[in-house]
Formats: structure tokens, sequence, C-alpha cells
């Protein structure tokens, strides 16, 4: 089987909308077609922990109903959509790729479920991340790691690997994943599709297992720019049950898609293209620069002086928060509870057997930079820094209108590659983090390859609710572009035996 | 050498809000075990808090009341520890930046009128509740109080005795009861209330270590918990050890306080600010608007009720103690001359028929036995001399069983007093004719007869002769 411009699993958001509109697809074609390709690809990616197949056969089926009677609900009625497992869905199980919630099904959505509920979505299933999106790479998952279509050794990046994969696989059509460090970004630009992590307080929290309550957010993953701000206009908005989403009107995200990039304003951050980074990724940015200057961007060097120190404040205060979020996760009101004679040992094992070695040791971090004594040093000292990288963004900020970069110092690693030394998995965010700890809208989309045939993700960062500006010069930029029309070769992931080695995941346009 | 105690009261305050501090759920007291509850109190995983603005509001207008600086922008915090009854395993509490910060509580002790700084107020959420003694192999946890909004109150420490401690706590409570934010039920916990207790050499000016006294619920309570620790520090300072710093809870049934944990044990609470809700703001005219509706304060109207009623201090202080009680003696007394005689009226029988009939529902008297509009007629009736006081308490009793207005008992049961002089002296000339005896023992000085001839003419009349034109008519004949 090939990528033929036939099978409805390759469809962009808006294709496939055009194409439920016109009657031409049906929402049960489109979407047995996705669990056609999640049949054949999941023996090796693994990037779904459940798969509601039931509940997104009438999902579709209603959707056609109203799609019948030229009533859809909006552009996403039909259109099957994969959450990754933090997002809390009623009736689905929701795990966090943790043991302690293995058969967590809760009562209530998330208010981004709910909202693409109400629009008639397809949810298609939950996908696999890093255990509470702890990690970088999707391999601290309770329930085994994600693979990268692209070269099934490589990671997917993480924590939201699975959401990535699904789409770069055509298992969905669009997913969802929450980025507190980069969780969407990397895996976006390991994958080579497009992420999206949203201004801290443009989409709802409500709803999203906590893991850094200061930095998560939630955003949308497409094959392309414009299923991104489709996904983001849905998405987006105040929620009365998140105090910290903003009571701002939302845009018309789609309008804000021109394919120029006249008088915008582009800063280069000196400080992101370091020693160390592979030379491919660094020539594909370079590239991707010279392109938007091209349709007509002004380009010029900023500096954000902080950003060394910014893997550090995020290890404080994401892990401050963290160890406190995670408290909840008792053994008492729900989930895994072992079996024990006192409170104290029900406390301990029910932590000790649900948690992995990931998260037990941001728990401890966390914990440490709270204790009396420390917390001066540690946290307040973290939420200074975090002030310092504001700023520095903020005067970056008067002179531009985005930021480009790359996503990450390289392409997809191996798996195992970093496993057995936290720190170095840890600086696979060193590009990211920043921007969660600023608060701003970032952005990855797919900008080369290198000689691999892997990904090279282009990131972009925006003013504080400068999505449009995002969008604007990420669609100029694809538009100029076809980097975003690669796919993985969809034969190595549905193929029988081992996974293949370094090189094999060969591209096709 | 003699010491004195230094004492600071810590008070929780649960408020009247429909709803609790962080959810939908209903705060009410007594529903079934786990009725009040939702995803967000039971912190299932992705839920967030909401703020109550209520509550807010509630701690607005406390802190305007004792005179507080209300902070324009505070912030709330997470205060970490386990237990199951806790079920996020941190409360959200406000730590470094609280709303309310300073002020003053004014009370009276011993006749005089005195004052305590406040150290600050804040919100909180309260904790659910454990319940160990209902099964013997395990606990039980009951969360319908978990998130219900506390409003806590802090005093610097400078309270100098039980007494004062004890009389700055009536005060705080009437000042809650009256903006109608707290019940004030110390038995059922909506009102509690921690010590910080320590003792030094008298006059000195540094600090003793410090215990705290927890688990004391009623007034009484705090009073002798306070008595014996101090008692207990001074015998262990005196004897030359030290006062260890740690908590302690009182037991009422032993009279004692028993170390619960020591500072070594004290919890790291680890707070830090809550991330999931963004820094609390109060705009001045949201301030403005709460003071505009804030009730007249019971030290304000005590003295009001000196000054412009001639209420003596002690009448004034019992019945400005509960707003609804001031409001219902000021009903009565409005406009009537004798407000003093009204006040003893409400303090004597109103109140005793409400505690007798239970009709109080703090802070509230759900139910008054007589309108008091009914109550000043009954004083007007004595104040003409139409009824004497002693017939006025049958009145009363009639009024309170039958809800009828004081006159129509007087005149439809002819309880009218006797006041025609002719009439009396026939009554008083009769008794003297049909006790010749009695009248020369009395003449023969036999004085404290005196009392026998007035009830012999009282019976005669049936109780409704003026008791003073009697007394002046027996005198007279009886000297014969």
């Amino acid at each position: 089987m090939s990528a033929s411009n036939l099978d409805p699993s390759r469809l962009t958001i808006a294709a496939a909308a055009e194409r439920l509109r016109r009657r031409e697809l049906s929402a049960g074609e489109i979407l047995e077609a996705c669990l056609a390709r999640i049949a054949a690809t999941e023996p090796r990616l693994r990037a779904f922990l459940t798969v509601s197949g039931e509940l997104a056969r009438s999902q579709a089926r209603e959707a056609d109903e109203r799609l019948r009677r030229g009533e859809p609900r909006s552009v996403l009625d039909g259109i099957p959509i994969a959450l990754k497992d933090v997002f809390v869905t009623r009736g689905v199980r929701t795990t966090a790729a943790s043991r302690i919630l293995e058969n967590f099904v809760p009562p209530y959505d998330a208010t981004t479920v709910a909202r693409l509920r109400e629009r008639g979505a397809v949810l298609i299933g939950k996908t696999n991340c890093d255990e509470f999106a702890m990690g970088s790479s999707t391999e601290n998952s309770a329930f085994g790691p994600t693979r990268n279509p692209w070269s099934l050794d490589r990671v997917p990046g993480g924590s939201s690997g699975g959401s990535a994969v699904a789409v770069a696989a055509g298992q969905c059509l669009g997913a969802l994943g929450t980025d507190t460090g980069g969780s969407i970004r990397l895996p976006a630009a390991y994958c080579g599709v497009v992420g999206l992590k949203p201004t801290y307080g443009r989409v709802s929290r409500q709803g999203i297992v906590a893991y850094a309550s200061s930095l998560d957010q939630v955003g949308p993953f497409g094959a392309d720019v414009r299923d991104a701000a489709i996904l983001l206009e849905a998405l987006a908005g105040h929620d009365p049950l998140d105090s910290t989403s903003a009571p701002l009107p939302v845009p018309r995200y789609q309008d804000a898609l021109r394919p120029e990039a006249d008088g915008l304003r582009v800063g280069v951050p000196r400080e992101y293209f370091q020693e160390g980074m592979q030379p491919e990724v660094e020539s594909g940015v370079r590239e991707a620069i010279a392109v938007l200057e091209s349709l007509g961007a002004a380009v010029e060097m900023v500096s954000l002086p902080h950003t060394p120190y910014a893997v550090a404040a995020y290890y404080l205060v994401a892990t401050a928060e963290a160890s406190s979020n995670l408290a909840r996760y008792d053994g008492i009101r729900y989930g895994r509870r072992a079996a024990a004679k006192t409170l104290l040992e029900t406390y301990r094992r029910s932590r000790e057997q649900g948690f992995g070695a990931e998260v037990k040791r941001r728990i401890m971090l966390g914990t440490y930079a709270l204790s009396a004594g420390y917390y001066d040093a540690y946290y307040v000292k973290a939420q200074k820094v975090r002030t310092l990288i504001r700023r520095d963004f903020d005067r970056a900020f008067e002179q531009c209108d985005v930021l480009v970069a790359p996503t990450a110092p390289t392409t997809a690693f191996r798996l195992g590659e970093k496993t057995a030394d936290p720190l170095t998995m840890y600086l696979s965010d060193v590009l990211t983090i920043s921007v969660n700890l600023a608060g701003l809208p970032g952005m990855s989309i797919p900008c080369g390859v290198d000689g691999g045939g892997l990904p090279i993700g282009l990131q972009l960062i925006g003013k504080p609710f400068g999505e449009e500006s995002l969008l604007r010069a990420a669609y100029a930029y694809e538009q100029a572009t076809d980097w975003h029309e690669l796919r993985p070769d969809p034969a190595l992931c549905a193929a029988q035996g081992p996974a293949g080695g370094p090189g094999d995941g060969g591209a096709r346009r | 050498m003699t010491f004195e105690p230094v004492i600071g009261l810590e008070v929780h305050a649960q408020l009247l809000t429909r709803s609790k501090l962080f959810c939908a759920c209903s705060a009410a007291f007594g529903a079934a075990p786990n009725a009040h509850t939702c995803p967000v109190c039971m912190a299932f995983p992705g839920v967030l808090p909401v703020v109550n603005r209520q509550a807010v509001e509630f701690a607005i207008r406390a802190g305007l009341a004792a005179g507080c600086r209300i902070a324009p922008v505070s912030q709330w915090a997470r205060k970490n520890y386990f237990y199951p009854d806790l079920p996020k395993a941190y409360q959200i509490s406000m730590y470094e930046a609280p709303i309310c910060v300073g002020g003053r509580v004014s009370f009276t002790v011993g006749g005089e009128h005195r004052a305590v700084r406040l150290t600050r107020i804040h919100l909180e959420e309260d904790a659910g509740k454990s319940i160990h003694d209902a099964h013997a192999d395990s606990s039980l946890v009951d969360l319908n109080r978990a998130g219900v909004p506390l409003l806590e109150i802090v005093s610097e420490p400078e309270l100098g005795s039980p007494a004062e401690a004890a009389a700055y706590l009536k005060s705080l409570r009437s000042i809650v009861q009256y903006l109608e934010i707290c019940d004030g039920n110390m038995e059922e916990g909506s009102f509690r209330c921690d010590a910080n207790i320590s003792v030094r050499p008298a006059g000195g000016d540094r600090l003793g270590t410090r215990a705290e006294v927890k688990n004391m619920n009623s007034f009484r309570a705090v009073e002798r918990a306070l008595e014996h620790e101090i008692a207990r520090q001074i015998a262990v300072v005196s004897g030359g050890g030290q006062v260890v710093q740690e908590t302690r809870l009182w037991d009422a049934e032993r009279e004692v306080t028993r170390p619960m944990r020591s500072k070594e044990f004290a919890h790291d609470y680890r707070y830090f600010p809550e991330p999931d809700l963004p820094p609390l703001v109060v705009d001045e005219a949201w301030v403005e608007r709460v003071r505009a509706g804030l009730p007249e304060l019971p030290s304000a109207r005590r003295v009001r009720f000196v000054r412009d009623l001639g209420l003596p201090d002690y009448d004034a202080e019992v019945l400005t103690a509960r707003r609804d009680v001031a409001d219902y003696f000021e009903a009565a007394a409005g406009g009537q001359p004798n407000a003093k005689a009204i006040g003893n009226w409400v303090m004597e029988s109103v109140l005793r028929i409400v505690r007798e009939r239970r009709l109080d529902d703090p802070p509230r008297i759900r139910d008054w036995p007589v309108a008091p509009e009914a109550l000043a007629d009954l004083v007007a009736l004595i104040d003409r001399g139409t009824i004497s006081g002693k017939i006025a308490k049958t009145v009363f009793d009639e009024m309170v069983a039958s809800g009828r207005p004081p006159r129509e008992i007087v005149e439809s049961r002819g309880l009218v007093q006797l006041t025609d002089a002719a009439a009396i002296a026939a009554a008083v000339d009769r008794v003297i004719a049909a006790h010749g005896d009695k009248v020369a023992e009395y003449r023969s000085g036999k004085e404290k007869l005196f009392g026998f001839f007035v009830g012999q003419v009282m019976k005669a009349t049936e109780g409704k002769a003026n008791p003073k034109q009697v007394n002046d008519l027996l005198r007279e004949r009886l000297r014969g």
C-alpha cells in the first residue's frame, strides 16, 4: 500500500472536511481508513494506549447523519482526532501512561474534549506519552515506548509522542497533545508534522492530568499549518472552569494564513544556535530563514541572554509543581491501590508500585526544591530566572514579530540512547523550555530531513497571544516549500518482522 | 518570681456560603456522608479550582469590620500534606500574601474595654472529616466538608489572660455573626480556635517558647485549657525546666493538655503559590461596595444604646452581642420612653422562651415568641399603670401561648389594675374587719404581719389592686 491521494487517512483536515461537505466521502469511510492504518501499523508503532473504535464509529455515524442533512456542526464534524492520554475523557480509560491510573475511567470530559465533541469530531483513541507527560522520548510510558514512523529504532520525541506519530502515520487526521517544556514541539519536529503550543492561558487546562500547572498547555498536531489553525480555533477561548485561561476573544486563525511574509519582522536568537548541534539541523533552519526572507520577511539577530539558565529553572519549577500535583494519587479514591495494613503503607506501596522511575525522580526533586530551608535557594530563585527569561523575550519582541530557531539541536535519537542519563535526556528540551517558562506560543513545522531521512523541525516563537503571527509565518514558509508533504513510508511502519535499522526510514513525496 | 502569660489565637470561621470555596457543591452541614462531593472536591485528575466570589466578599466584610487593610492583590498558596480527608494532599490557603492585613478587635473584660490587634485574616478551604470510631479495623472519610470556605483570623500574641482570650473570642464571634458570614457554632465546629501560649517573667519583653493548644470546643473549654496550660508552663519554668515547642491537645474530660506532636515532627508544609489560580485582585470599587453594605457593628451599637437609649453598660453589652437580638430590642424600644424595661423583658423573658423552645438557629433566631411591637405594648401597659408588673408576667405567657395582643388579653380577662381608691379602701376595710386578732398583734409591734395584710387584700381583689395604693392605705388604716 502506498500513500495514495485517495487514501482518506492521508488527507488533511481541511481537505477531508471539504470532501465530507461535498459528500464525496463519508465520516465512516475516513474513520475506517484510519482504523485500518491503526490495525496495520500499531503492532510496530504503538502510538495508542486505547483505540476507542466503537465510540468513534457511533460518532462517525452521527456525523454522517448531520452531513447528510447538510448540517455539519463545524469543519471538524466527522474528522477522526486522537488525544494524548492525559486528556480526561468521559467513559474512556485515561491513564496518563501510568500504572497508577491503569484502570481509571473518568466520569467527566476535559473542556477541550467537550469542545471537540460539540464540534462533531470523532474521538478515535488515546495516545501514548511519557508517564504524566514527564519525558522527551515517550520511553517513560508505563506501557512501553512508541516508535518513530520514519525509523523504527528512533524515538518519536516526547512527551506527546503518540499523538505526533498518529498524525504522521495517518492513524488519524489530527491530534491533541500537551506541552510543558516542549512536549508538543519536540515530537512534532522528530515526526515531521506541525505542532503548536499556544500561549499559556489560550486553551483551557481543565481536565488535563496536571504535570506542572504554570507551564502545561494544550495544543494541536496537524499534517500542515492550516490543520493546526483549524484545531486551535476549536480549542481556544476562555473557560470558566480554568481560572488561568484568558478571557480574550478567539481570532479566526485561518484568516491569518497568507502566502507572503511582507513586513513580517523575524528575529533569530543567537543563543539557539549552539556548539554541538547537528550540522544538518543548523543548515536546514538557516535555509528556512532564508526562505522567509525571500518571502518578504525582515530578518535580524536577537539575543536571549538568560537562555543557559532555562533548563535548570524549568526542572525546579516543573518538579516543584509536579510533586504537589501528583500527591493526590494515593490509592484511596481511584486508581491503583496496593494492599497494605496501615494508611502509611497504603500510600507508600500504592505510589511505589504505581509510579515509574522518572516520575519518582521528579517528585523527589520537586519536594526537595520546596522544602523548608531550600525554598528560597531553589524555587524562588527559579521564579526569578523565569522573570528574566520573560524579559529577554519582551526585549526581543520590541524588534520583531516572531522568532525562529531549531526546535531541537538534533533529529530523533535512538531508543535507549538517553534513558540511562536523565540529564542528557533533559537537554533534549534545551531549545523549547524557555517558551514555556515565558508562557509564549511556540510552534514546530517540518523544514527538511537529515542524511538519514529524519525530519528537522523549525521552531517559531511568538508574542503572548501572537498565534496569528506564528501561523502567518509558518504558512508562508509552508506554501513556499514542500517538506510538509513528506510522509514516512507506510510500508515500513506496517512491515512484519523486526524493526528496521538506522537510515531505513525512507521518505516519499 | 511571678510570670505572665502571652496568648495569641488562631480562629477558623466556617463561612455561610451556599457552595464550597472552589467548586459548586453545597457547603451545607448535615447531609449524608459524601453527598456533597464532585470531581473537584474529591481531587480527581485534571480538575481545577474556581474561586467562590461570595467567600471573597465575606472575607472583605470581615476585614473591613476589623479595620484591616484589604490587599488589592493577594495570593493563594498550597499547603502540602498527606491525609485521607485532604483529597488533593494539599490545602489551598493563603500564605505570604493574605487578603486582609492588620486590624483590631475590641472586647470588654471585667467591665473594661480593651482591644487586640490582628495579624491577618485569610481564606482557605476546610478538609473533610475522618471518622475513626465507626469500625474497629478501618477509618471512614466524609468529604462533605472538604472545600468548605474558612476564614482564618490570626491575632497578635498580646492577650494577657484566659479571660481576655475568651472575651476577644466572644467579641469576634459576635462580629462574624453580625456580618452574617458565620453561624459561630463552636460545638459543631463552625467557629474553631487554636491558641499559642507562652509565659515570661512579669513585665518582660521577650516572648517565651510557645506551645500550641488545639481541640477547644467551647468558650469555657478555651478558658479552662488556657488556665491549665499557663499553670503547666509556669510549673515547668519555675522548676528550672524549659517549655518545649509543640502542639498539645485539650482533653476536656480530664481537664489537661496532652502533647500531640513536637517541633521535630512538625510538618514541612512546602508552601508555594497556587499555580492553578491567578492572584486574587480586589479593586477599590468592590471594597467600597462591601463597606457601604456593612451593618452597624456590635461595639458601635453598644455605645449608641448607652448614649441614646440610656441602657446600663451591661445591658447594652448583652443586648448587642447578637445582631438579631439587638434588632429585636431596637424594634421594641424604638420611640418608647422605657428602653431599659424593654431590655429587661428581652433578656429575662423573651430569650428564656427562645431557649426553652429552641427557636435559635445561629446566627438567626428562627421565630420570635412575641412580636417586638407587642412587647412594647405590654411594657406601655405597665408604665401607664393599667396592669401591674406581676400581672404583666401572666399576660406575657398568654401572649406567647395565644399570640393575642396584650391589651386584648388584659381586657378580655379583666386584668386591668384596680386603681379606684374607694374600691381598694373597701377591700382593705373588709380585711381589717375580718382579722381583728392579727390587727391587734400588728399594732402591738409585730410589724412582719404587714405582708400578710397585703396578701389578703390582693387575694380579695384577684391580684388586680395597685400594690402602691394598697400599701399606702393599709399602713394608714393599721396605724389605727
